[in-house]
């Protein structure tokens, strides 16, 4: 119960608002939307935070369950505790959207990202490249006189990791697939 | 139970069996096929406008005022894009419509092909949800599905885009079954909430009704038991602009709209009180003022059946999420079961303050000379109108924010306005949906005359449909919002705000075959008034009246509550450049 003269905001206590207290501190959430696969669903998130003004940090979407025409959304997104709360409401509002998860908040869970880095150059640099790749279990999926691409797996944190070894030794280009994540557990 | 039919055939088919009986919309190449089923049939009356943002503002209106979906048909491409204004207006006012676009045939999309739009992409913002239906035999599905999306949980405007092979084409038509789409929105809310809600009722000192358009949305039910739970409180109650009526004006705890030009004594009362209870409202920014000043010392609990609404604006203490008929139901039930308790003697003193406030008689005004006060005028149409069964659209501006200080609204669903959009154009078109809902009933739009202009072509459909709808216009020969804003915030520098060349209304209204009625002096008003009501079909009612009256009271932008401003005298240097950013 909240006294009447309790401070605002201090009792909340919805399963809208999982956190009692707002804060100003920008958080990094990883939000797992289960939606029906129509067409225009993607737009429709999509449009959600550009409209509103919300971040993407990164974003990945497949059809998950053929059957119950599912598709799963993974969005990377930042923002102060109230802000990640409306993002929430907001993308439950959408009528073809079946389930929000909050991964960051809703216990344990695990994220993958698929990256290929092309890195480019010879001698001394090219042996070291291919020294670091091993070390973070990238696989080498072509290879010509003078470069790799390397393709690794692995949570986004080790991926920068390995971009920032591979830069100095001659990284020409990347590509990386966005976060895909579960909750751990059954 | 299923038949085979058209695509045409199969939306006049879903119309029907939705129980529709009006139709607001303009044909087009698209659209040809369904207005040819329109004709063979005699169950649905459909009204031809003039524009198809009068077909989205009339069915607005008609959904408005009747408590059931409005339907509009439009055709592609620029018949669509005409509607987009009505459709944004519908969602940010929660209004249940369905709109019906015709598309060019499947094979064409994406070709650029004459009066394609990529409609169901313009609208994806500005609509609940939309469709494009791409097969016959999913028509009936999709039509059925719109409707009990457009009016499940918080109700809004709907699209569906329908190419026109499908319209030609035949399939399987499906009878409206109840719906078994995953979208069904909670309607019961939580108890332990609800129950908290009441505890924190028990101990007010300052308790406060904030009541919205989620009350008047909810339907009937609700209002009444709003009206049942105030009298058994004692509580003060203040509203909306969408709200009013829910509560009557008439009613011993009312203490008039709250907000921007809401009364002192709601402002006051929101600021001051130590437990808010918001009913269906979203805290926005015409009524909260300055967020970080509003209501600063409450408990503040939040009822809405739109879990986004929670927390959005205002951090809230008790949210209960869920339809306001179904918790105030429930609210009335644990408050009974625990003793119908409350701290009756600090009500009191609330009272005793709340009176003090209410002598300062912030709605004032004193009609002397030969121009009629827009207030009068106001004053003069409630007291002619009051007893009759009345329904009210507005258009915005000045004279919308005076008719909802000056008219008072007994019941819900009698007050038509455009409220989150702001859209001038609305209430022309909305009054003629209300009176094709209420053909027996007194339907007056209170206009400004440069609103009234922005939909003037719906008055060729009010007299071919012989609507009787009196367009009260308060002509100050002003866009007068604008011309005050620039007064208090730009140094009087009246840029473009003088409506210039103005059309000689009444004989405008002869043009179209109309009664046109001329009024500039107080003494005449009364009778003049008296003339529009007795004719029997539409009047355009050219009401003269002073040109620079302000609109008070006034929460000027950056402001909070006990910052309002009652009258001229207060304005000198009362917004700062802070203030004069907000719009
Ligand atoms: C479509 C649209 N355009 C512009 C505005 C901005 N606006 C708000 S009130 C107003 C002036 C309205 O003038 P009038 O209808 O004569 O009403 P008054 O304020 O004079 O009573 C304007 C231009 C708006 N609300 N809607
Ligand atoms: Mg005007």
């Amino acid at each position: 119960m909240s006294d009447l003269n309790l401070k605002n905001g201090t009792s909340a206590k919805s399963a809208y608002n999982l956190r009692p207290n707002f804060s100003d501190i920008v958080e990094r959430h990883t939000l797992a939307v289960m939606v029906e696969n129509e067409p225009g669903v993607l737009a429709r998130v999509i449009g959600l935070f550009a409209g509103r003004g919300y971040n993407i940090e990164s974003l990945t979407v497949a059809e998950v369950d053929h059957e119950g025409k599912l598709s799963r959304i993974t969005i990377v997104t930042t923002g102060t505790p109230q802000v990640i709360e409306q993002i929430k409401a907001q993308l439950g509002r959408i009528v073809t959207v079946h389930e929000v998860h909050d991964l960051t908040v809703e216990g344990p869970s695990v994220e993958r990202e698929l990256a290929m880095f092309k890195v480019a150059g010879d001698g001394e640099k090219r042996v070291e490249a291919l020294r670091l790749a091993d070390i973070f279990r990238a696989n080498v999926v072509d290879s010509t006189l003078n470069s790799f691409v390397f393709e690794i797996t692995g949570a986004p944190e080790k991926i920068d990791a390995f971009a920032d070894l591979m830069r100095p030794l001659g990284l020409v280009e990347v590509a990386r697939t966005g976060v895909a994540a579960l909750s751990r557990g059954g | 139970m299923t038949r085979q039919m058209t695509g045409a055939e199969m939306v006049v088919q879903a119309l029907i069996d939705q129980g529709v009986d009006t139709v607001f919309g303009y044909p087009g190449g698209a659209v040809l096929p369904i207005y040819d089923a329109i004709f063979q049939q005699n169950h649905i009356k459909h009204v031809l406008v003039r524009h198809e943002q009068g077909a989205v503002h009339a069915a607005e209106g008609y959904a408005r005022s009747t408590g059931k979906p409005g339907v509009c048909l439009v055709t592609s491409g620029p018949g669509a894009t005409n509607a987009v204004t009505g459709l944004t207006d519908a969602l940010l006012d929660s209004i249940p419509i369905i709109v019906l676009t015709g598309q060019v045939p499947t094979f064409m999309i994406g070709s650029d092909a004459f009066q394609e739009a990529d409609t169901v992409g313009i609208t994806r913002p500005c609509t609940k949800h939309n469709w494009l239906v791409k097969e016959t035999d999913a028509l009936s599905s999709v039509l059925h599905e719109a409707f009990h999306v457009a009016t499940s949980g918080r109700p809004g405007p709907v699209l569906i885009d329908i190419p026109k092979d499908v319209q030609f084409a035949s399939g399987t038509y499906n009878a409206p079954q109840p719906s078994t789409s995953h979208y069904q929105p909670t309607v019961k809310g939580d108890i332990t909430s609800i129950t908290e809600l009441v505890e924190a009722m028990e101990k007010a000192e300052r308790p406060l009704f904030y009541t919205g358009g989620g009350v008047i949305n909810s339907g009937p039910a609700a209002s009444q038991l709003l009206r049942e739970l105030v009298a058994a409180t004692n509580f003060p109650i203040t509203s909306t602009l969408m709200g009013l009526g829910a509560y009557p004006a008439s009613g011993d705890n009312w203490l008039g709209m709250l907000g921007m030009h809401g009364l002192y004594e709601a402002n006051l009362a929101m600021h001051g009180c130590d437990l808010m209870i918001n009913i269906g409202a979203r805290f926005d920014d015409r009524i909260t003022g300055v967020i970080s000043e509003f209501s600063p010392n409450s408990t503040k609990a939040h009822i809405d059946i739109d879990p986004s609404s929670i927390n959005k604006v205002i951090r809230v203490d008790i949210p209960i999420v869920g339809d306001v008929g179904h918790v105030l139901e429930d609210l009335m039930k644990v408050w009974k079961s625990r003793g119908r308790k409350t701290n009756s003697s600090a009500v009191g003193n609330w009272w005793s303050q709340i009176k003090e406030w209410q002598a300062i008689e912030c709605l004032k005004f004193t009609q002397q000379g030969k121009v009629i006060k827009p207030q009068y005028a106001l004053s003069r149409l409630e007291a002619l109108t009051k007893n009759h069964d009345r329904y009210i659209t507005t258009e915005v501006g000045q004279h919308q924010m005076w008719a909802a200080q000056y008219l008072g609204f007994e019941d819900p669903n009698r007050w038509m306005t455009s409220g989150g959009l702001g859209t001038m154009g609305y209430g022309f078109p909305a009054s003629i949906g209300v009176q094709m809902g209420h053909p027996e009933s007194l339907v007056i739009n209170v206009a400004g005359e440069a609103s009234w202009l922005m939909n003037m072509q719906e008055l060729g459909t009010a007299m071919q449909y012989n609507l009787p709808v009196k367009q009260f216009i308060l002509n100050n020969e002003r866009l007068g919002m604008v011309r005050q804003w620039q007064e208090l915030l730009h140094g009087e520098r009246y840029s473009s705000s003088w409506s210039e060349s103005l059309p000689d209304f009444v004989k405008l209204a002869e043009a179209f075959g109309a009664k046109g009625i001329l009024c500039s002096d107080p003494d005449d008003l009364d009778e003049a008034i008296m003339e529009m009501l007795n004719h029997d079909g539409p009047v355009l009612f050219d009401c003269l009246v002073e040109k620079h009256e302000n609109c008070f009271p006034m929460i000027p932008s950056g402001k909070a509550h006990n910052e309002m401003l009652l009258g001229d005298a207060d304005t000198q240097g009362a917004i700062d450049a802070k203030g004069s950013v907000l719009v």
